[in-house]
Formats: C-alpha cells, structure tokens, sequence
C-alpha cells in the first residue's frame, strides 16, 4: 500500500507537471458537450423549397401556402419551369421542389384523387428523409381540409375530417421523451464518448510513453508489483475521469436541461465500473505496443468504433446482425443504455443490473488482462 | 535543394523502416470504411412489438395481423393490460406498444369510431418518431381499406416524392463518402502530427532546426511522404467505395482524385500545426484524435444534416475541412457535377490548406526565435 502511495504521488506530479494536457482533458469534452449537444438533432426547422405550379388555381395555391405556413419550408422561388427547379435543386439554392400538375383542381373535384410530385436533393439522404415526412404530413392534412369544405357529409360528428365512414383514432405516444427531445438523447451519449475517448487515449499512451523514454526500465528494477503498477497507472486518471463527467453532467444541467429522474449516486456507480474499463482497455493496449505511434492508431480505432458502432448516431437495430454483436461488445453501448436509462427513464438499480453486471465483468476480464500483459522483463 | 532531398529520403526512411506502423497506415482506413461502411445503416427493421389487447376480436386480430406482416415489426408479447408495459420499456425489452381500447372491433362497426393507441419508446427521438410514422402508416392503411369496404373516400392527394441523386436513400451512398472524409481528416492529421511532435520530443528537431533547412523545407520534407502514403489511402478507400460498396462514380474520377490530394495536403498541415502547438507526443496525439474525432463526425454533415443544426452553429461547421470534402465527394460521386459546381467549396479547401501552410510555418520560426 506504501508503494502505491508512492507511485500515486509520482503519476498525480506528472500530471500537475504537464499543464497543458490537464487545461485539454477539461476544456476539450466541455466545449465539444456544448457545440455538439446542439448540432445532434434530426429537425430541420426550415428548409428552402422551389415551387412549380402548373395549375395556379385556389387548390394549388392552398396547397403552397400550408407548405409554407407551416414553417418548414421556405419558398425560395417559383415558375412554372421544372427545367429551372432542377438546376436551382443542382446547384443546392433549394432543397426540394414541389411540382403541382396542370388540371390539379379539376382532378381534385372531378376523380377525387390527384398526384402531386415532391423531389428532394437526396444528395443529403437523412435532410431529405425527414423534409418528406413534413411534406407528405402537410399534403394529408391539407386533403383532410378539403374533404371537409367538398364533403361536408362526410365529415364527423365532432367535425373532425375523416377519410371513410369508419375512423381509427390512432393516437400517438413517445414515452419517456414525449417532445422527442433530442439533447435528452444525445448529450449523456456525448458525454459518455468524450469521457471514454479521454479515459482510453490517456490509458493507451501512459505506459508506452515510459517504454520509449526508458524510464519503465527503472520502474521494473523495483521491487512494485504488477497489480501495483497497473493501479497507479489507473487510479489517477480514473479520478479525472470521474471529475470530468460530474462536470460534463453539470453542464447538461444547466445548458442543455436534461432530465435526470432517477438516482446521481447509480450513474456514478456505474461510471466508477465503467471508467475501469475504458482506462483498463487503454493500459492493455498499452502494454502491447512498442511505440506512442502505434498506440495512438489503435486507440483511434477502438475509438472509432465505440462512436460509431454504439447506437448513439445510428440505430444498432438498423445494423447487420455481426455489426449488433460488434455493438453488443462494446463497453460504450452499454453504459450509454445504462445512463439513458436511470437519466431519462428513471430506471433504478434493478432495472439496470444487466448493463451493470456486464460493465463489471469486462472490468475484471480487462484489468486482469492488463496485469498479466505487463511483463517486468524487458524482451 | 539537395539537403532537402535528403531529409525527403530520410523522412522515408523513417516511414518504411517501421513495417509494422506502415502496415497500419496502409490497412487502417480501408478497414474502417469496409467496417462502418456494412455497419452505419439508417432503415430500421424488427421493431419489437407489443400488443396490449383487453378483450380480442376480429378486428384487433386483423389489425394485429397487419403489423405482423411485413417483416418490420416483430410482435413479441401480447398483453390485456397495460400495466405489463412499463417495466418492459424500462427494461429495453420492447420498442412500440399497440393498445387497444376494449371493444375495439364493436366500437368500430357500431359507432364508426375506434380507438388505438401507440406507445413508442422516443429516448432515441430519432427511431422513435421513425416507429412512430410507421405504426400510425398501418393503422391508417387499415383504415382506408375498411373505408373502400364501406365505398366512401374522401379526397386524396397522393405526393410522389422523388429522392434526387439517391433514389433508393442507399445507406452507403450517404454515409461512405463521410466516411471516407472522417477516416483520411484523422490518420492524415495524426500522421503529420505524430511525426513532427516524435522528432520534438526526441530533441533531434532541434538537430533539424540548426540545419540549413529552412522551416518551410522542414515542414514539406515531413509532409511530401505522408502525402504519399495518405494517396494511397485514398485510392484504397475510393476503390472500397467503387468496387464493394458499389457507390456511384457519376462525375470525374480525376477531379475526384485531385480534390482528395487538396484535402489530404489541408488534414496534413492541421496534423503540423497541432504538433507546432504541442510540447509532447501525448497532447498532440490527444489533441488531434479528440479535436477532430467528434466535430468531423457531427458537425460535418455525414450524419446528422448541417441544416438540422441550430443557425448559429451553422457557420461553426465551415471550419470543419471534411464538410467542404463531404459536399465535393458527394456531388461528384452521386451528381456528377464537375469544377463548375464545385469550385467554391474547392477554394474554400485550398484557403484552408494555404492558412494552416502559413500558420505551421510561422509556428516553427518562432521556435527558433
């Protein structure tokens, strides 16, 4: 224990030492929590939109207006030319073009059903995935509307517009986030990254870092312990680790107001589990490679994979069934699930001791390996 | 001149010596963009289900049967109350819930009105509202299939909607050539920096800055061979692009090839001003894979649309280079559009390149103040 007092006091100098990396580790994730918890969304509050109106009648132009009134589509210009709606489209002056067929009103009235032709620059696919489903939602309320005025008889008690003689009142619910919400999704899972990227880049490059100046030599002439090295490796970075995501989750609090029902002193639980694991991962690497080099492309790479392969910017659903288990093996996924789920759900212990449980196996199997990799004996 | 060439030589010296790290340089970024390329999808199928139904009939089990079909849903409980939903949503063991008011089929026949409700798990708002669309879409086809029973429709305006460029919103076509831009911004960056910041921490950069060369010299002589190691990167990715993903080569592969070369030049010289600013390997290496990590992968336009994002953090991503790569990738590659379309964006890299050129070479002459 003495021992690893020493060492402690030796890794908390280093760190003091080296001011510019400790201003990094807290400034960076903040101000990256703050720009990105804003730009993760998939709203588009207003997008510009080119109209060719071929029928110029009171249906077509009732059609354009609700477009526009409803605030999510910007009318960037009209003609009747889809030759100059293309070009505008090409160019990314606007993002969609509505196109209105001739005879649209005398279609309306006569067949009662009327095509009318959306394009979207898909150059942009997710953009243009949700401009269609405003438009499509606007264009149905809009026939709603017009049933009503033409069919009167068709309409409900309640005046409410309906489309056949029998309604289904579907009503929609979004449980946990009903205004869907997206910084109550995606900052924690943010957080989490940064955290993690930090935890495993320090981790990874701590050791390999003695190795090439020389000085791990002299550390492996003591008489320390394997599991006392790997400790005072770890512990000092897992304080900051653990300071850093109480900050992180202040400023959630307070800039970005996201709900934490359920219990503080869980989340930090199970981040003292978790970030054993993230620094764990990182030591292990470290005591692999030869080089800061080589351990910074792997580090990069598990990064890489712990951000794009854990369900925070594309649904694991959505993936190949071997891309799901790649998913189901990262630590992140699991602490993000974990950290939605006693945050924004309200969970309690119970409800998450599946994540937690894995959390803490990977934690024993990771350090373990750490110890065991690390070999005294310079080859 | 001469003295150039040899530090140019030495500098690939340095690279080919180190078999191992140039294996990684070389397979790392064809991994990564085979890797997400599979992985990074945005459909969503198997929606667990879970139907909450009181008192069943012929209409609930119809209804029921139409979320069956189809392959996007996958019912996996049915319940009579909804009491049972709460700790399966808490637990993550179901998706959406359909709740039935009891009498349902009765209601519809006899008062012309039923009701539903679909509970959806929104923590991710984004699949949420996705299962949201799709679960009032097949009620409201049922719906409009009793209405044709019954003969009477109201009006209809059936929106065509075209997906320009991408008609099928293939996955791969959006997400590949973001990738390719996020994965060639990181190794070009971390491969300048490490380089540069390893020589710094070693002390032979101060061999180097007594030498006769110049700090510009210094600075090409890093850059020149990683710039050969990060076309080669290019052309792996590219081919993964063309020959695995199958992503559209629409416009000219030349121009292609050659605003790869303007981006990787500009990724390179962020990776030398990184390392200028930095005092060891480690803050360097931090500093680059942190720095660039999360703001290309958000703030670039590959995931999440640049105008979803709130309008003063709009102009904050014209300072990411992989989104100006990202437009120019994408209009080559899936609207074939050419340096007439694009010449903006490609000045706009090639300032970005000339500013950090500068900035790195003004980094080194005050070192040697």
């Amino acid at each position: 224990m003495r021992t690893l007092r020493f060492l402690l006091r030796k890794e908390f100098l280093q760190i003091r030492r080296d001011p510019a990396i400790m201003r990094m580790l807290v400034a960076m994730p903040l101000v990256q929590l703050l720009l990105l918890g804003n730009a993760a969304t998939f709203q588009i509050r207003s997008s510009r939109m080119y109209v060719v109106d071929e029928d110029n009648s009171p249906a077509s132009r009732g059609l354009v207006t609700r477009l526009a009134a409803s605030g999510r589509f910007e009318i960037a210009d009209a003609s009747p030319s889809m030759a100059l709606a293309n070009r505008a489209l090409l160019h990314r002056d606007v993002s969609s073009i509505v196109h209105v067929p001739p005879r649209f009103e005398r279609d309306l009235v006569r067949d009662g059903v009327v095509p009318v032709q959306l394009v979207f620059n898909a150059e942009d696919g997710a953009a243009a995935g949700i401009l269609r489903t405003y438009a499509t939602r606007i264009i149905a309320a809009y026939a709603a509307e017009l049933t009503d005025e033409m069919h009167p008889s068709l309409a409900s008690a309640t005046g409410a517009p309906v489309r056949g003689a029998a309604r289904i009142d579907a009503r929609a619910r979004g449980w946990f986030n009903p205004e869907l919400n997206y910084q109550a999704y995606m900052v924690p899972g943010i957080l989490v990254l940064l955290v993690t990227m930090v935890a495993t880049a320090l981790g990874s490059m701590n050791i390999v870092r003695e190795k090439e100046l020389g000085t791990l030599e002299q550390l492996n002439v003591t008489p320390v312990t394997r599991a006392e090295f790997i400790a005072s490796k770890l512990i000092p970075f897992w304080v900051i680790g653990l300071a850093v995501l109480a900050f992180g989750l202040t400023i959630a609090r307070l800039a970005f107001a996201i709900p934490m029902r359920g219990s503080l002193a869980l989340v930090f639980l199970a981040a003292a589990v978790y970030l054993l694991v993230a620094l764990g991962i990182g030591l292990w690497i470290s005591t692999i490679v030869e080089t800061q080099q080589q351990a910074m492309f792997v580090t990069f790479a598990i990064n890489m994979v712990y951000m794009l392969m854990s369900g925070l910017f594309t649904p694991i659903l959505s993936m190949p069934v071997w891309a799901q288990w790649i998913a189901q093996l990262s630590p992140v996924k699991h602490f993000i699930v974990l950290m939605r789920a006693v945050l924004v759900k309200g969970a309690g212990f119970s409800a998450v001791l599946v994540p937690l449980a894995v959390l803490a196996v990977y934690a024993a199997v990771v350090l373990t390996l750490a110890v065991r990799q690390y070999s005294k004996r310079t080859a | 001149m001469s003295a150039m060439r040899g530090f140019v030589v030495k500098e690939f010296h340095h690279i080919l010596r180190d078999r191992q790290t140039l294996l990684i340089l070389l397979l790392l970024p064809l991994a990564q963009v085979l890797l997400f390329g599979f992985a990074l999808r945005t459909d969503i199928e198997g929606v667990r289900l879970v139907v909450v139904d009181p008192r069943p009939d012929a209409s609930t089990l119809e209804l029921r049967s139409r979320f069956a079909a189809g392959g996007l849903f996958r019912i996996v409980g049915v319940e009579a109350t909804p009491a049972a939903l709460a700790p399966r949503f808490q637990a993550g063991r179901a998706d959406q819930a359909v709740v039935f008011e009891p009498g349902f089929g009765e209601k519809l026949a006899h008062e012309g009105r039923a009701q539903v409700m679909i509970i959806t798990d929104a923590t991710d708002p984004n699949t949420g509202s996705a299962m949201q669309a799709y679960a009032s879409a097949v009620v409201q086809r049922y719906e409009q299939e009793i209405a044709a029973r019954g003969g009477r429709q109201g009006v209809r305006i059936v929106p065509e909607a075209r997906m320009r460029f991408n008609p099928t919103l293939e996955s791969v076509n959006l997400f590949v050539p973001g990738l390719i831009a996020l994965v060639l911004t990181i190794v070009s960056a971390l491969m300048s920096a490490i380089s540069l910041s390893r020589e710094k921490e070693r002390g032979t950069l101060e061999v180097l800055l007594v030498s006769p060369l110049r700090p510009w010299e210094i600075i090409a002589g890093k850059v020149l061979p990683y710039l050969a190691l990060g076309f080669a990167n290019v052309l792996t990715v590219l081919g993964a692009a063309w020959f695995v993903f199958r992503v559209p080569f629409r416009g000219s592969v030349l121009l292609l090839l050659g605003e790869s070369l303007l981006f990787i030049v500009t990724c390179l010289s962020l990776g030398v001003v990184i390392a200028a600013v930095t005092s060891s390997q480690r803050t360097a290496m931090i500093g680059a894979l942190m720095g660039l990590m999360m703001p290309t992968t958000v703030l670039g336009g590959m995931i999440f649309p640049i105008a979803s994002m709130p309008a003063w953090l709009q102009p904050v991503t014209n300072v990411v280079p992989g989104k100006w790569f990202i437009l120019i990738s994408r209009g080559i590659m899936l609207k074939g559009v050419g340096l007439a379309e694009l010449w903006q964006e490609t000045l706009i890299l090639a300032v970005m390149m000339a500013v950090l050129l500068v900035a790195a070479v003004k980094a080194f002459r005050i070192r040697l103040g």
